[in-house]
């Protein structure tokens, strides 16, 4: 923990880092690509949101239709993301601890939603549960709606954001091996107090990873849910397809003053998943 | 330590592993199926037909020469990213270290419309290159675009921890045996990152197949011309032609494990040589 380290001066010029003349190239071809690509956008975006100032874009995003999509878009997410955790929570401790028959059929199947297209991801439920769908007539029959619904929104997203938490949880459960929990066992701790005193604790950094992820993905989804919601306005829109509909009838000043919320989202994003590395990296 | 012993001390085994094949059955593994049976509605011949049509083929065409295309400037650009990042020191580097994530974080429709937006005639960036005759825009080059935004991140994060384990001294040494800066990086550098640099390549590549957000609003959307495939599966949807849309999904889905497979053969291939290296 303590051991000095010892800073020799490099010889720069033998390495491949080369002279300065080829390092600030370089550099500069770099942030240029990112320039381009990430910042322009980024700064594109509140730029067209506030092209007709504030009053404009402060009615854009409190008009009933975009109050209405930003409490769907919340509603899904605060469905999906609890019952990724809890499955995601269940599934690390299987995977981790235990080696049994159809272990890597379980993993392929838990990647899946990561390899599939959104559009099949919205596909299959709507072959499931639409009009057409095997539970079709059922569903006609006792008058419950799931495709072009809420219910249908939920699903895709929870489908969509299935891997996010175990994908995160497993490696910080493996590497950490279960010598605690055996400990806590051995001196008459019930099992679930052992997970939740013992187990939780050490993987926090990476079940709040996964959250911060899986939240984002679940907001900002638009493939799978474009799919099953049938763009029924101020009812089956969430904040992605409220902005896409605004774009498609020409007002791009509200599409992008929804857009830009969805900006500011993947900013705090990106700002606790920095703060989660720097403290699990502290801890 | 058998996994025996392991499986009577610790609890929650049986718990778990209902809870878990539960959830992924209802979840995954049923409505998955769903798509296989659709398909068993078509005869051979219906199903060969859909998934053979000139306006299907030629939005394979698409998706896959666009993707590829997206994924190889992505490997040019990630590789270069990372370099810098993990080589070089310079004001902002934290910032941009963590802007990189952006394309992850960001929902892809507002990826899509603001990409739309800069490269349209009149837009930021559209005005100057429609001057100099580059249409980007509702073009295929505008569906390359819009993928190379969203693979950006795969490959400057698979490269970049590679890249920073790789021991200085070994190019070091490698100068001193009067190698020159470009047969350091050939016969030294890239051998290491070859392995990353091309999962990496794999991942951008699989994503960009499947994605649909940010590529249906720049690409125009026009039959045989700038239709990628989710798109068409998406069409024929909203025509009611279930069949024809699974039929096409089918194909995509066969086309992703493919990738899927290759991947995980990959990473078993690179960790055995980190291993071996290692082992040495």
């Amino acid at each position: 923990m303590f051991a000095p380290t010892i800073h020799l001066p490099r010889r720069k010029t033998r390495t491949l880092e080369g002279s300065p003349w080829v390092r600030w190239t370089l550099i500069t071809v770099a942030l240029g690509f990112l320039a381009v690509f990430l910042v322009v956008p980024l700064v594109a975006v509140f730029t067209f949101a506030f092209q007709k100032g504030w009053e404009a874009y402060l009615a854009a995003i409190t008009e009933p239709e975009a109050r209405s999509a930003i409490v769907l878009t919340l509603t899904a997410a605060a469905i999906a993301v609890p019952l990724n955790l809890v499955f995601g929570l269940a599934a690390a401790w299987l995977l981790a601890r235990f080696r049994f028959r159809g272990r890597a059929l379980l993993l392929t199947l838990i990647d899946l939603p990561f390899s599939v297209s959104p559009v099949i991801a919205g596909l299959i439920f709507v072959l499931l549960f639409g009009r057409q769908g095997w539970l079709g007539p059922f569903l006609s029959e006792h008058d419950l709606h799931v495709i072009f619904a809420v219910p249908g929104i939920v699903l895709a997203t929870v489908f969509i954001t299935l891997p996010f938490v175990v994908r995160e949880v497993l490696p910080v459960m493996q590497t950490q091996g279960s010598d605690e929990e055996e400990a806590a066992l051995t001196l008459g701790a019930s099992g679930w107090r052992t997970f939740l005193r013992v187990t939780l604790p050490k993987v926090k950094w990476g079940v709040l990873y996964g959250v911060i992820l899986c939240n984002a993905r679940a907001m900002g989804e638009f493939g799978a849910v474009s799919v099953v919601s049938g763009h029924v306005r101020g009812v089956t829109t969430t904040l992605p397809l409220h902005a896409e509909i605004l774009y498609n009838e020409y007002d791009f000043a509200g599409a992008f003053a929804v857009a830009s919320l969805l900006t500011l989202l993947a900013l705090v994003t990106l700002v606790l998943k920095k703060y989660v590395e720097w403290r699990s990296e502290a801890s | 330590m058998g996994s025996l012993t392991r499986r009577h001390v610790l609890p929650g085994f049986k718990l778990s592993l209902g809870f878990t094949w539960a959830y992924v059955g209802l979840l995954v593994l049923i409505p998955l199926s769903s798509l296989f049976l659709k398909t068993f509605s078509l005869t051979w011949l219906q199903f060969w037909e859909t998934v053979t049509a000139p306006r299907a083929l030629a939005a394979y065409r698409l998706s896959f020469g666009a993707s590829l295309s997206a994924a190889l400037a992505n490997v040019v650009f990630g590789l270069l990213v990372a370099w810098v990042l993990v080589r070089y020191r310079f004001p902002g580097r934290s910032l941009v270290e963590s802007l990189v994530d952006l394309p992850f974080a960001l929902p892809t429709a507002v990826a899509g419309l603001t990409l739309t937006t800069l490269f349209s005639a009149k837009g930021w960036y559209g005005q100057y290159l429609e001057a100099w005759g580059f249409k980007v825009a509702y073009t295929s080059v505008g569906v390359a675009v819009a993928l190379t935004f969203i693979g950006l991140p795969f490959v400057v994060r698979t490269v970049q921890p590679v890249l920073e384990d790789i021991d200085v001294d070994v190019e070091e040494a490698a100068a001193t045996l009067g190698a020159t800066p470009w047969q350091t990086f050939a016969r030294v550098l890239f051998p290491a990152i070859f392995p990353a640099l091309l999962s990496g390549f794999t991942l951008a590549f699989a994503r960009a197949l499947g994605e649909y957000g940010s590529v249906v609003f720049i690409s125009g959307n026009m039959p045989l011309r700038t239709e990628i495939v989710p798109l068409l599966i998406v069409t024929k949807l909203e025509q009611y032609d279930y069949a024809g849309a699974t039929a096409i999904a089918v194909v995509m889905l066969m086309a992703s494990f493919l990738l899927l497979l290759v991947v995980n053969v990959l990473q078993r291939w690179s960790h055995r040589r980190l291993e071996a290296r290692a082992g040495a």
